[in-house]
């Protein structure tokens, strides 16, 4: 198990290597860098930009200055933002609970739901209400989530006038209940993917389990069959779900990121669209590193999770 | 476990066991699939068509500004779903829209499936230091959701149809590359190969005779689904003004606009949301069939 960790831990090490080396390359091989900002400002003169250049160390090959960032980030500086000078940890801190309060509201809705959906179409096989949830789900994960969004602010703001259109709170008020009333419609709209998901998943496992002989057995046994849905099927059905929670992250970030925009709720995804219209390299950076070290750990914690759960898996 | 894009997630569901309690189950899902499918294709066709040719029948220009007639409201008067801010028609522009988000999320596709392809067949068919090398790169790639590395892409790069389709197709040939990758390894080995090795032919006509032929199937189904992901995205980027630019209507970049007449005119922001909905449904459903009718699994049973 600790080597197997050990090889894991190194696998991801690597990658975040490879991943900083295409982030590094992304952004800074893009035209019209961070001095677009500068060169507006009157009075303006070429010696004067080439200062900002040369202070902000853009006039460095790029491969000097990924090192440099590279050896910085090791030790903890990641940087400060070209925009407001703060220091990039700080502001990524700022905005990574906004986000992680949305994708676990969304993923809970997710589990709840989508659990139930699949686990009601798989026992009801090929029932209607199994083709609607099939039909149902693959028409949800075709929306786009920002229309989706658009529509939700429509019907519940601006026409029934329930829900506020964006923000977190509303302003002079920081009362909890405030901020349940704002979360309400992004976690539905992020829910819209995650619950289409999960209920296919969970039908499949569903259906996988039912099929095996301890169901069976449990069902000879003359269980009740609630018992042997519940103790028997769902709680085995539920275990490669841990994983699928790990491999799904990404996505979940990447829909995080739309419904932020939409709602303006202040998470990275905001914060990576603002840093973007900026050219903020440094918090850009710092944002891509992040996700990938938060999807990476995602799915290693998901492995571990599955072995320790499941004690057939012997990590080796 | 297969790709889980958004876009994709729902049929890559695990295949469901054997087993099933009535013996007519796998006739009635398979037909129900390929309705799905026939939906599917059918919804792409009418789309097609409609952008295509509607644009020769409409008696407007879809970039004519008529300001007296703006925010008309759909089905009334002579423009059948209303009129935008500007006076333009709406169904005139949403069908050059079609014109450019189809092309858009077609060419993508092809680009992806082709970077994918070459690239899976390269490190599946090489292995060694060379695959893995190329793997870790796919890896790495796949640890940025794909909207983030869009965006980067998106805002750095000077928008044009061609750099568009470009950059989504950038964040897209991983998963085929994925999937290519698996299947030549495991093809590899087989005798047809080796036998095309043993009578000395290269290596470039065994991947690309032998090899890949064989890997045809789930080829297509991905290419499949990655044209709806490319409309997704396609649309998102130029809803938030980094993609197609106007006065060239994309459904992304109409519902641009739309967000600020929400309350007034709601009917510009549902319009090119649901033709997108439909493009993408259609591409999904016919997917979702491809995948049941190629995979040669589900026949053993």
């Amino acid at each position: 198990m600790s080597v197997y960790l050990l090889r894991r831990v190194g696998q991801s090490v690597v990658l975040l290597v490879i991943v900083s080396m295409i982030g590094f390359a992304i952004v800074h091989m893009a035209p019209g860098g961070p001095l677009a900002q500068f060169t507006l400002t009157p009075g303006m003169t070429q010696a004067d930009l080439a200062r900002i250049a040369h202070q902000m160390g853009l006039d460095r090959p790029v491969p000097i200055q990924y090192w440099e960032w590279f050896r910085r980030m090791l030790t903890g500086d990641w940087g400060r933002s070209y925009r407001d000078n703060q220091p990039v940890l700080a502001i990524i801190a700022g905005h990574v609970p906004a986000t992680i309060e949305l994708m676990l509201s969304s993923t809970l809705i997710a589990i709840l739901l989508g659990t139930w959906v699949g686990v009601l179409g798989a026992l009801r096989r090929y029932s209607v209400f199994d083709y609607l949830a099939t039909i149902g789900a693959m028409v949800a994960l075709s929306i786009p989530t920002f229309w989706f969004g658009l529509v939700v602010i429509y019907a519940f703001s601006v026409k029934l006038a329930w829900l506020p259109a964006g923000g977190m709170f509303t302003i002079g008020d920081t009362s909890f209940l405030d901020y349940l009333h704002h979360l309400i419609a992004p976690a539905m709209v992020l829910a819209l993917v995650t619950v289409a998901i999960w209920s296919r998943y969970m039908r499949s496992s569903m259906l996988e389990v039912t099929g095996q002989d301890y169901v069976r057995t449990a069902v000879a046994k003359g269980l009740p069959r609630r018992v042997v849905i519940i103790r028997h099927a769902l709680r085995n059905a539920l275990l490669p779900m841990i994983t699928l929670a790990g491999l799904q992250l990404p996505t979940l970030l990447g829909g995080a990121l739309v419904t932020e925009t939409i709602f303006t709720w202040p998470g990275m995804g905001r914060l990576y669209l603002d840093s973007i219209g900026y050219r903020d390299y440094p918090v850009i950076m710092g944002l891509l590193m992040f996700t990938a070290v938060l999807v990476l750990l995602g799915n290693l914690i998901a492995d571990l999770l599955y072995a320790v759960y499941d004690p057939r898996i012997r990590l080796g | 476990m297969p790709s889980m894009t958004p876009a994709s997630a729902s049929v890559d569901v695990i295949a469901a066991p054997p087993a099933p309690r009535r013996r007519m189950g796998r006739g009635v899902r398979r037909f129900v699939r390929h309705r799905l499918a026939l939906v599917g294709f059918g919804i792409i066709v009418v789309l097609v068509l409609l952008a295509g040719l509607g644009p020769y029948v409409s008696p407007f220009n879809e970039l004519t500004i008529d300001i007296r007639h703006r925010f008309g409201p759909p089905f009334s008067g002579a423009h059948v779903l209303g009129t935008d801010q500007l006076g333009r028609d709406m169904l005139t522009r949403l069908e050059m829209a079609g014109r450019i988000s189809l092309t858009v999320g077609c060419a993508a596709m092809v680009l992806s499936t082709l970077t994918g392809t070459v690239v899976g067949v390269l490190a599946g068919y090489y292995g060694g230091v060379i695959g893995s090398v190329l793997m870790r790169i796919v890896d790495a790639m796949l640890c940025f959701p794909s909207i983030f590395l869009l965006l980067a892409l998106a805002a750095f790069v000077q928008p044009s149809l061609l750099s568009i389709t470009v950059i989504i197709a950038a964040t897209g040939w991983m998963e085929v590359a994925r999937l290519v990758e698996a299947q030549v390894r495991a093809l590899r080995d087989r005798d047809f190969a080796v036998a095309a090795l043993a009578l000395g032919a290269p290596d470039r006509m065994i991947m690309f005779r032998e090899l890949i032929p064989n890997a045809v199937a789930p080829i297509v189904v991905a290419a499949t689904l990655n044209v709806a992901r490319a409309i997704l995205l396609e649309s998102y980027i130029s809803f938030l003004g980094y993609g197609i630019q106007p006065p060239v209507p994309s459904w992304g970049n109409m519902l641009n606009n739309a967000q600020e007449y929400l309350t007034s005119a709601p009917w510009l922001a549902i319009f090119p949301g649901a033709a997108i909905t439909l493009a993408v449904t259609g591409f999904n459903f016919l997917g979702d069939g491809l995948r049941d009718a190629l995979d040669p699994r589900l026949d053993v049973r």
